[in-house]
């Protein structure tokens, strides 16, 4: 058989078994970094305090429950990612969230005379349902009016700022709510009942990432936008889906923030944007977008949790901790960079 | 119109097509047939009316006037996808395909087959993915070793390749090549041509445009010639010469 077509569909490039391990590596950097951290503060630990700062169930729940809410706003952020796109609005649709979970909670005790529980549930439903607003502001405003997502909730940022503030008259708003705040602090089995419902939706963005079609047709969409389309997938229902995924995660992590804290405030998740998209890039995603998965933005919570917390632990000033954030990110680009030299795009699972 | 070796119907019958842009006339009173098995090249320099006509047969563009018959049937497509669904595929010379997606992913795109994991849960079905993957690249004569790679990993010859497989998997009646081969290196147009060739084998209908009039000659069983949105001629690959078909694209 000497047809000119036959051939082996082999990659172009022949990859040596030791450029395969440093590929694999990359892949896997999120995870070597939390190693590399975790054995950094275990050895400072031992030295300093002739204690284990890993083997400490403390440390762990407080880095665990530490590492919820930037989690639950990158887990959105990772799909936005993905799909070439980005969310800036984020935070403070986790603040403005955060204050209408506690109003309505609030309401539902008081004015409608619900049960604490009942209460409860309107306030997280409320702040949930809410959120689809500048979810779907910000998908039509990308998918329909083209604005780019740096733009578009760059605006919506301003936008729900503004709201979360005016609808706590500029304070914070407290909830008096046995349920509400057992579901931010208590435990259950010694695990904390706010990890426990990150982990629960964590597994759902998990699948809905890599299982389905939707998941599939994000990343084909963050690799090709152009493809997608002549593929027949509908890119503007897709994009109006991300952004309305994202802003839902932004209302789960607002409410449970009210239920931690007992409070809903405009400014929860000021300091969380950042850190979602920081999550996301660490975790092997690119912001060129076709790439990343929900266990590297785990992972790159986690990465960025233990920075901030073992910091602290070893009493190191706070400020160091926005130097060895942004040290790691842009360590993680530049390694996302070098492998893009040696193999012209990611694979999914 | 000239007579063609192919007997019985045609797949694809365009009557007296004309479609206006605003005050351009694009289309005036083209026609065109493709028979199965058969590859029909179109030529005309740039603004000649082949892009719009491909696009009007895939369901980019609606005509103002005449007719497409599609298989006998009068056929007028939406959108692309209405137009894949009843066997219109086309592949670009900018190759359509998700580069960070394995070869079945991409020949799945926007049509995943799905399975239930634990009895309840609506998960795509990879590995039939992978398998029909296979199979259909064995057709084309490619052996795949890894079915998982994204298809970044792969030449731009090969990845052609994979956007020919979908049509082939996807069983599309006529395949319409717009430039397969601008973006690629010599050797790697070659094999698009075996391709081509296998495509025809298999009795598609293949309209192929090309500003390369010797990949033009070498795999087209008819020319035909545009200038200005109308037919300038028509002429078989061994009856006619290079400078024939220049002098016919520009009309002197």
């Amino acid at each position: 058989m000497t047809s000119i077509a036959s051939s082996s569909i082999e990659p172009r490039q022949t990859i040596s078994p030791g450029q395969k391990l440093l590929l694999r590596i990359a892949e896997l950097r999120a995870w070597l970094f939390l190693i590399l951290l975790i054995i950094f503060f275990e050895v400072w630990a031992r030295i300093a305090y002739g204690n284990s700062f890993i083997l400490n169930g403390y440390n762990l729940q407080s880095i665990s429950v530490f590492a919820t809410a930037p989690l639950l706003l990158a887990l959105g952020q990772t799909f936005v990612i993905i799909s070439a796109g980005i969310d800036l609005s984020l935070g403070f649709v986790m603040g403005l969230a955060s204050v209408v979970a506690a109003h309505t909670a609030n309401y539902a005790l008081t004015t409608l005379g619900l049960p604490p529980f009942a209460a409860m549930l309107v306030g997280i439903l409320s702040s949930v349902v809410l959120a689809f607003v500048p979810g779907l502001v910000n998908g039509w405003l990308i998918a329909y009016l083209r604005v780019p997502p740096f733009i578009g909730t760059l605006g919506m940022y301003g936008v729900a700022r503004g709201a979360a503030y005016l609808f706590a008259g500029g304070m914070t708003v407290a909830v008096t709510n046995d349920w509400f705040s057992a579901i931010g602090n208590n435990r259950i089995l010694g695990v904390p009942v706010l990890v426990i419902l990150t982990a629960i939706a964590c597994l759902i963005m998990h699948y809905l990432l890599s299982q389905t079609r939707f998941g599939q047709h994000t990343y084909a969409m963050g690799a090709s936008q152009v493809a997608a389309r002549r593929a027949g997938i509908n890119i503007r229902g897709l994009t109006m889906k991300i952004y309305l995924l994202s802003a839902i995660m932004g209302g789960v992590a607002g409410a449970l923030y009210t239920g931690r804290f007992s409070a809903g405030a405009p400014q929860a998740g000021e300091p969380l944007l950042l850190d979602s998209i920081a999550a996301v890039v660490i975790g092997g995603a690119s912001l060129f977008g076709g790439s990343g998965n929900i266990a590297g933005t785990i992972a790159g919570a986690l990465v960025i949790a233990v920075i901030q917390y073992g910091l602290v632990y070893i009493d190191v000033q706070p400020f160091w901790q926005f130097i060895a954030v942004g040290a790691v990110i842009i360590v993680s680009v530049l390694v996302d960079q070098t492998q893009r030299r040696y193999l012209g795009g990611r694979q999914v699972e | 119109m000239s007579d063609h070796s192919n007997t019985g119907a045609p797949i694809l019958a365009v009557t007296d097509a004309s479609k206006t842009f605003g005050a351009v006339q694009a289309l005036t009173k083209v026609s065109l047939n493709v028979f199965p098995g058969e590859v029909v090249a179109l030529a005309g320099d740039n603004g000649a009316g082949k892009s719009t006509l491909i696009k009007a047969i895939s369901g980019v563009y609606q005509l103002d006037e005449g007719e497409i018959l599609l298989d006998g049937r009068k056929v007028s497509f939406s959108s692309p996808q209405e137009g894949r669904e009843n066997g219109i595929e086309t592949i670009y010379q900018d190759l359509a395909l998700a580069d960070n997606l394995s070869i079945g992913a991409n020949i799945f795109l926007g049509r995943e087959p799905m399975k239930l994991a634990f009895g309840f849960l609506p998960v795509i079905d990879r590995a039939k993915m992978a398998e029909a993957a296979k199979a259909t690249m064995e057709q084309l004569d490619f052996h795949v070793t890894r079915l998982d790679a994204p298809v970044a990993a792969f030449s731009g010859g090969q990845r052609q390749a994979v956007a020919i497989g979908r049509a082939i998997f996807w069983n599309a009646r006529l395949v319409i090549m717009d430039e397969p081969t601008a973006a690629l290196g010599v050797p790697e147009q070659r094999k698009v041509i075996s391709l081509i060739q296998s495509l025809k084998r298999a009795g598609k209908g293949i309209i192929f445009i090309s500003h390369n009039l010797r990949d033009i000659f070498e795999v087209a069983d008819r020319i035909v010639v545009f200038r200005r949105g109308e037919n300038a001629g028509e002429r078989k690959p061994d009856e006619t010469s290079s400078d024939e078909i220049v002098r016919l694209m520009v009309g002197k």
